[in-house]
Formats: structure tokens, sequence, C-alpha cells
């Protein structure tokens, strides 16, 4: 299963990059109108069928991979290193600078992500920039509590000890000594959190906080397509299921890595 | 630690959170580009209006005056007027929580009438094609996204095969005949003697609390299937086993009490996690309940809605988690409470 879990990724991850080659018609990812062409249903030419506006399916789902995959390079390149620094730093040194880091994160975990994103986002105006920032700006909270458990569980390590005999930096120690340990729970958190940030820009996106058309927000076309059901339903159940399989793939490859590295990562 | 002190360690801590949580909702609607007062009055009214009205609501003055204001406010559970329905916060929340509690509790059901008889059978079919089969359902369950669940079976249960109505909460039918007394519509259509509008009612909540019950769904199998795997390679079971006990009775009794503790805690976390998901699940079927108010309130950016609802979202999910704390751990007294992991 978590071969599968890779094919898929590594599949979609592939088409994404290489979407402006490989799409079917690529011009149709922005504004792009052809009415003659709307409401087309899935065939040769259109393997996804067309939009209310005649724009190819199969295109913005693979453009709209491209923004998906971009938000959680972006949310979990901003929360991972930012939640990993201060959880470190929180789990080795104890007393006030942990209670500190840990009570922010508390804060931060009173309240699901999603509303707290909605929340945020609503400060401003809806932009795919936005929610990569709402969400972004909550997501290191877990990393924080996970690096600083790990950290925590290191401290008292005997190769830590001797580091710190040895006359090692605190950074040093964080970072060369503790970190490289503590890497697969967080590889494994990573991968089934890639899941979840793709869910939570999937639904801002829906809920009309996300990604405004005429860009292909995954989320974005599934709303947009909701008013011609049930006739037209291609238009919101592919978008729909495509992010299906990439979570899926997401969380089947996240699995396969817990197994394989045999840790505890709480969701 | 006494037991008491722990506790009210977990109650301080969750106060803190609590008071966190305020802050960080001061910052973020005091950063709303717009002007929340012209907004609410619109563009005909005066500079004096909207002054006077910015006053009203506490929007006028330092940022630190602000918070003072802010939170005396919230202390005294004056949520201020909302915009967009012109009526207080509160009295738009009391009158659509009912909605919301009604949904998730219905979806806690159906997770757990679901989840738990499939996570059991998973168990005692493990490794064979039952357990592959319900293992790749949990993963489904928690990969799909929750509005695409709620439009999937709006299309198959309604549209295609008519079977429940897609939206709403009650059939216009009945709007006359049931008087809200309660707010939760399965008890109201029974208060007001109508069967037909109680059946009707729950023609309305099937789908949306199925849908909804979907996000939490995976991960009541998962726990049920390991900890009946857990429980049943323990001596005592084994020691069953040999008094020749049928395995009914084994499952039933012996394995499923204490199987049960792990899952308890998952349920009661998913329970708080299921307001998440309503957020999604209400604007798909327009149920008009508090997650949906607080969409349209983001939408609209409705600052004092804003505020109410993100707020009442926090006290529910803090309050939640609290609970499944006390409750696991008075079950099993192995379990400490939680904050005493720090």
């Amino acid at each position: 299963m978590s071969v599968v879990g890779l094919v898929i990724v590594f599949a979609i991850i592939v088409a994404a990059v290489l979407a402006p080659y490989i799409a079917p018609y690529p011009e149709h990812a922005g504004t792009f109108t052809d009415f003659t062409n709307a409401f087309e249903q899935p065939s040769l030419d259109h393997p996804f069928g067309t939009d209310d506006v005649g724009r190819d399916i199969l295109t913005r789902v693979l453009f709209g991979y491209r923004i998906a995959l971009t938000l959680v390079a972006v949310v979990l390149g901003i929360g991972v290193p930012i939640g990993v620094m201060l959880g470190l730093v929180a789990g080795y040194t104890g007393g006030w600078v942990d209670t500190i880091i840990m009570r922010i994160t508390d804060t931060f975990l009173a309240i699901p992500p999603l509303v707290l994103a909605l929340a945020i986002a609503s400060a401003f105006e809806p932009t795919l920039e936005i929610a990569m920032f709402a969400i972004a700006s909550l997501w290191w909270t877990w990393y924080a509590r996970l690096a600083r458990g790990l950290a925590a569980s290191q401290v008292d390590q005997e190769y830590v000890q001797a580091a710190k005999i040895a006359g090692a930096s605190t950074p040093h120690i964080l970072f060369r000594e503790i970190l490289p340990n503590c890497l697969s729970p967080l590889l494994v958190k990573a991968t089934l959190d890639a899941g979840i940030v793709v869910l939570t820009g999937a639904s801002l996106s829906f809920i009309g906080l996300g990604v405004q058309p005429p860009r292909p927000g995954l989320g974005t076309m599934v709303a947009n397509g909701t008013q011609y059901l049930p006739t037209e339903w291609w238009i919101t159940v592919l978008p729909g299921f495509a992010i299906f399989v990439l979570v899926m793939g997401f969380n089947m490859l996240g699995d396969g890595l817990r197994d394989l590295f045999d840790v505890e990562v709480e969701q | 630690m006494t037991r008491v002190g722990q506790l009210l360690r977990r109650l301080s801590g969750m106060i803190a959170s609590l008071l966190g949580l305020s802050v960080l909702i001061f910052v973020i609607s005091r950063v709303l580009p717009g002007n929340p007062a012209r907004l609410a009055l619109g563009a005909m009214a005066s500079e004096e209006q909207v002054e006077q009205f910015a006053a009203e609501m506490g929007l006028n003055g330092p940022l630190s005056a602000q918070y003072v204001e802010y939170m005396r406010r919230l202390l005294v559970g004056d949520l201020g007027q909302s915009l967009q329905t012109r009526n207080p916060v509160v009295e738009d929340l009391i009158a659509k929580l009912p909605a919301t509690f009604e949904l998730i509790s219905i979806a806690f059901g159906f997770m757990i009438i679901l989840g738990i008889p499939l996570g059991i059978i998973a168990a005692q079919h493990r490794g064979g094609a039952v357990d592959n089969a319900t293992r790749f359902f949990a993963f489904a369950t928690v990969s799909v996204p929750s509005f695409f669940v709620g439009i999937v079976f709006q299309l198959v249960f309604g549209y295609y095969l008519d079977w429940f109505p897609i939206t709403g909460r009650l059939s216009s039918a009945y709007g006359d005949e049931v008087v809200r007394t309660t707010g939760f519509m399965l008890v109201d259509t029974l208060l007001s003697g109508s069967f037909a509008a109680h059946l009707d009612a729950w023609a309305h909540l099937l789908l949306p609390a199925l849908a909804l019950s979907f996000s939490g769904m995976g991960q009541v199998i998962r726990i049920t299937r390991s900890s009946m795997i857990d429980v049943e390679g323990k001596d005592y079971i084994e020691a069953t086993r040999a008094y020749g006990l049928p395995s009914w009775l084994i499952v039933n009794k012996y394995s499923l009490k204490n199987a049960f503790i792990p899952t308890l805690t998952i349920l009661g976390l998913q329970y708080a996690w299921l307001l998440s998901g309503a957020f999604v699940i209400e604007i798909v079927y327009s149920w008009p309940g508090v997650a949906k108010y607080g969409v349209q309130s983001v939408l609209t950016s409705d600052v004092n809605a804003i505020v109410g609802v993100t707020m009442l979202v926090g006290v529910v999910f803090v309050t939640v988690n609290l609970i499944v704390d006390l409750l696991s751990s008075a079950l099993d007294p192995r379990v400490g409470l939680a904050g005493d992991k720090r």
C-alpha cells in the first residue's frame, strides 16, 4: 500500500511540475473561454469534460495540483523549520523558555486549524497567498510539540551528555546531535501532514477564502461546479476526486514510512 | 501530585489557552484592513455616524484601551452586535447552536455505530480480505475532503435515488406545524406532536450527519482495531479462551471493555473535531447552524460575529478535550491527566 502511495504522490508531483507541457490545453488554466465547447461530457478530446465556460477540466486539475503542492511546500517549508527550532529549544533548555513556547502552542491548539485559518483569512482580501499565510502561521505548532517531546527524550542520552562535556555549544548539540536523531518521526509527520494541508487549503478555497477564479484551485473548481449539479456532475466530481487521490497518496505513503521507521506520531 | 492538584493544573492550563486565544483573535480582528464600522453602515452613512458607531463597538482609541474594552465585554458575555443580522451576536449564537449540536451529535452516533463494529470485525479477521477492505475504507475516510463526501451523497442519495432531501432541516410543509422550543428539530417535532415531521427531520439529518461522520471514522476504526488486537494478546483473555468461553462472549464482555479506553479517548477528541468539519458540511447542506453563521461572518468581515464564533469553538474544543481527559483517567486510573506529561 505504501508503494502505491509513493507512486501516486510521485506521479502527481511529476504531472504538476510538467503541467504546462503535458496538459492537453495549457491555455485553459486561466481566463480562457470557449462557450461553444462548454459543458462537454468526458470524452477522448476532454477526458474530464469541460466546465461552464468551455475549459478542459483535466488541464485545470493538473494546474490545480500545482497550486495544492505549492501550498504544501510553503506551509511545511515555513512551519516545519520554525516549529522544530522552537520545539528543540523548549525541550532542551526547559524552564521558563519551555513554559512560554508551550503556552503559545497550546493557544493555537485550542481551536481547530480550519476555523483559525478562516478567521485569519477573513482579515484580508481572499487570495491563494493569504490562504497559504493563514495556514502556515498556525502549522508550526504541531512540529513545536513533536520536536519538544523528541528533544526532551534525548537530553539524558549519553551522546548528548558526551557532547556537553566535550564543550559543544548549545546550537551544535541541538542541530548537529539531537536533530539528526529526530528526523524519522518528523518526516513521517510531515508526509501525513501534507495530506491534511491539502484538505485544509481545499476547504478554504471551497468556502471562498482561498484560490479565487479564474485560478484553477481544486476546491474552487468543486465549489463552482455545484451550481450545475446534478446534470453536469463531472465539473464538480472529478476535481473533488482529484483532491481525494492526492491526499490518499500522501496518507498511504506516510503510513508506510511510519511502519518502516517504526515511530509513533500523534495525528 | 494529588488528583485535585492535577485537576486544578489542567483547569488553569485550559483557562490560559483560552486567554491566549482571546488575545490571538483580538490581534486578528483588529488587523482587518476594512473599516468594520463603515462596512456595517454602508456608503451612505456620514462620517459622524461611522465615528459614533465605531465608538459604540469599542473600535476607537489606542489598541491597549481597545483590548481592555474587548476583554471586559468578553468576560461579561457581551459580544456586540452582528453587522450582518443586526442582532446581538450572543443571541445569534444561542439561536444557531442547537442545529449544530444536533448535527454533530448524530454524526458522532454514526461514527460509533459504524466505526466501532468495523474496527472489531477487522481485528477478528486480522490480515484477511475483510481487514484489508476495512483498512482501505479507513484510509479513504481520512483522505476525502468532507465537502466532496457531502456533495457525492447529495448527488447519489438526493438527486439520483431521490431518497433524502439535500438541504435544510425540515420540509416547508411542516414549517407552521412545528413550534421551535428547544431548537433541536428532532425534539421540537415530537413536542409538537407531529410524527411525520419528526421523520422528516431525520430524513434531513441523515445525509449531512453521515457525511460529517466520515471525517473521523477512519481514526475510530483503526484505534478500535489496534486496541482489540492489543487486548486479545493479554493473559486474561487467553484464560477465558482456555475456560472454553464462546468467542462472542469473550469479545463482548472481556475484550471490548478493556479495548474501549483508548477508543473512548479518540472518540471524545473526534467529537470536538466534528465541530471543525461542520464548517464545510453546513455550507454544503445549507444547514442553519453556528458553523454556517461563522462562514458567512468570515465572508462578510463581520468582526463581532467572527470573534464570537471563534471563541465559542475554542471554548467547546478545550472543554471537550478536558472532559475526555477526566473520563479516561477515571476509567483507567493508570492514565494520568494529559497535562502531567509535561
